[in-house]
């Protein structure tokens, strides 16, 4: 269970050592020479640079707390798919390079040659994890096994060995713009696609713009959202709420992806293709940016940003020009998650909702790993599901918030050929996602993550065949009344909406339920 | 990388059966490929494999399905417009199998 390695041809696009094709399956791996040596290195000058890593390898007690709480070892049932059994495989080559007692007694002391066997057994256990952080919320020392394969991943990198399935989105972002190597003009293209597809449903032409200088406020999203479905739909929705609260925002075709598949290579490249959004930022002389429904790109702003490129004190904090909210919690970053835009705007009763357009759907929500656990985002989607949907139902305890399960393709998995690992990794979630289903006949998985919405969509069609996975602005679309519109026939996918049928008066006076609708909830 | 010798010449495709060099493609490659999956490629594929590479050929990636769906239903009809007859002409999917014959590359990310 694996993904194909990386290419000669993306590792040199962003200059990465020791490109060359290479198969994981053969017995030669065409490394360098001195390969153990630049692992080696590589592990010494990041136990000086982070000392959260020293700590890390130095203070596990073993005492087990993490051990079943990762996907990958309750899908897998590997043991070194415990977590903390993950970390033990670079822990043993740190005791016998940098511990005195791992120096003297080796093997006595726990400690492992690096040696071909060893290197190829951290390739294959750093790529079956998906840096999702769950088994750091048990640990009783905080240990954060996300980390250490974050520096494994590292070092790999150093010898070539990445895969190129987030190599590919790495070269093609950091060379045209987004992940999946759309042109400029080819996204203009996607856009009036969609644009004729809002305009069929509502009667209304919407004219987006790109690249415009002077805009207010840069929006940046994942490529995936403007590519492939579902993500498109919650695409549609941006575009329809923008259009409605006449937002003064430019799209970029320079930072035209929100996500951050750097992250998954080195810090070193996360730092390079996030600059890219504030570079454009500047360029373009806007305010503040607005950031569409992604998971991984928000662990990137949140936890990351600040030290790498920050503070972005060119640009101003966040306020939104409908509700004159300050967005405090983008202070530094000058970056807001487009859930707590929408969330503030309900809250503050400017949009007009009619939650019955999604009476079709019984919804459940799945916290985005990154979302969640990298910035405690709980509340938002919860209220704006629930402003906009009359049936929503949590998920068990224990699976969802801090404790969320990963969507099981997380950090660069989401390969064909590594359908398997993705399908046992996802197990959990889809047996949480089960239960609502036989308990209260939940046909709708909402997510604010672009991989979750690929992800989910194939761990969906094999657990629980027929289970519907949408972006939650795409829900929001559904609900939002534009001005001007006209009757809605179908949901934002094209099927008919099952939905009482209106009053004479309804068209008219279409806003009046959805008034009371936005109004009533944000009081909660 | 495996190749597959093809009217005398060499073809390198990658680990999942794509064209590593564009250029490479021929309509009877096209036919070779759909054969060695134990398909014959009727007008009605040749229709979609066209207007991937044409779309191709201006956008530099494939079209999302969106678009194709739009087009089939242009040029075949509409009650053809819809995945589900993509789907019965490219049962593994229409991104996957017709780009492959198409000679496209497939799209990586978030998908
Ligand atoms: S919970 Fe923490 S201390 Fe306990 S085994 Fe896991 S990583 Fe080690
Ligand atoms: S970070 Fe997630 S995937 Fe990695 S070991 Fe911990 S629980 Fe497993």
């Amino acid at each position: 269970m694996f993904c194909w390695g990386a290419k000669a041809k993306s590792l040199n696009a962003v200059g990465f050592p020791n490109a060359r094709d290479w198969n994981p399956t053969e017995e030669d791996w065409k490394l360098p020479e001195n390969w153990q040596e630049i692992f080696l290195e590589g592990m010494r000058e990041r136990l000086s640079k982070y000392r959260s890593f020293r700590l890390f390898m130095d203070i596990c007690v073993r005492c087990g707390a993490c051990a079943d709480k990762c996907h990958f070892f309750i899908g897998t049932g590997d043991p070194k798919n415990m977590p903390v059994l993950r970390a033990e495989l670079l822990r043993s080559v740190y005791r016998r390079y940098f511990t005195k007692a791992g120096k003297m007694f080796g093997k006595l002391a726990g400690a492992r040659d690096l040696d071909l066997k060893v290197l190829k057994e951290l390739w294959y256990y750093a790529f079956q994890c998906t840096e999702c952080r769950r088994c750091s919320v048990f640990c009783p020392y905080g240990i954060d096994t996300a980390e250490i394969t974050i520096i494994v991943r590292e070092l790999l990198n150093l010898l070539g060995l990445n895969i190129q399935w987030t190599m590919g989105p790495v070269a093609d972002c950091y060379m045209k713009g987004n992940h999946l190597g759309i042109e400029p003009h080819t996204m203009v293209n996607i856009f009036e696609t969609m644009c004729d597809d809002i305009e069929t449903l509502t009667g209304i032409k919407i004219t987006p713009s790109f690249n415009r200088k002077g805009a207010e406020i840069l929006f940046v999203t994942p490529s995936g959202d403007f590519f492939a479905d579902p993500g498109t739909y919650t695409c549609m929705g941006y575009l329809m709420l923008f259009h409605e609260l006449g937002l003064d925002y430019t799209w970029s075709t320079y930072a035209a992806e929100g996500g951050n598949f750097g992250f998954f290579t080195s810090n070193e490249m996360a730092k390079r293709l996030n600059s890219k959004i504030y570079a454009e930022a500047k360029r373009l002389g806007v305010k503040w940016i607005l950031g569409g429904e992604c998971g991984h790109m928000w662990r990137v702003m949140n936890q990351y940003m600040d030290t790498w490129n920050g503070p972005a004190d060119f640009l101003e904090v966040p306020k939104s020009p409908v509700t004159g909210t300050v967005f405090e919690n983008a202070r530094s970053t000058r970056m807001t998650h487009i859930i707590e835009f929408t969330a503030d705007l309900i809250r503050h009763g400017k949009l007009k909702l009619d939650p019955r357009r999604n009476d079709h759907l019984k919804v459940t929500f799945h916290d985005s790993c990154n979302t969640s656990r990298a910035m405690g985002i709980f509340e938002e989607p919860r209220y704006v599901i629930k402003s906009v949907c009359n049936h929503f139902y949590e998920m068990p305890d224990g699976t969802t918030r801090e404790q969320t399960f990963c969507c099981g393709s997380g950090s660069g998995f989401n390969a064909g050929e590594n359908m398997e690992l993705r399908l046992r990794g996802g197990l959990p979630r889809a047996n949480a996602v089960k239960y609502v289903r036989d308990k209260y006949d939940v046909n709708m998985l909402a997510n604010i993550c672009a991989i979750d919405r690929a992800a989910l969509t194939t761990s969906m069609n094999y657990w629980n065949p027929g289970m519907g996975v949408t972006g939650v602005h795409e829900l929001v679309a559904n609900a939002l009344i534009m001005t001007g519109e006209k009757k809605r026939e179908t949901n934002m996918r094209g099927d008919p909406l099952d939905m009482p049928v209106e009053e004479p008066e309804a068209e008219a006076g279409a806003a009046a339920p959805a008034d009371k609708a936005a109004g009533g909830k944000a009081n909660v | 990388m495996p190749t597959i010798d093809f009217q005398g010449k060499q073809i390198e495709l990658d680990e999942d059966g794509y064209l590593v060099n564009l250029g490479d493609w021929t309509p009877d490659l096209a036919t070779h490929l759909a054969t060695g999956d134990g398909m014959t490629l009727t007008e009605s594929h040749w229709e979609v494999i066209n207007f991937l590479r044409d779309y191709y050929a201006k956008y530099q990636i494939a079209p999302m399905i969106k678009i194709l769906v739009k087009e089939i239903a242009k040029s075949m009809g509409p009650e053809k417009g819809n995945t589900k007859y993509l789907y019965e002409l490219y049962p593994a999917g229409p991104a996957k199998q017709a780009c492959r014959y198409a000679g496209l590359p497939k799209p990586t990310g978030c998908v």
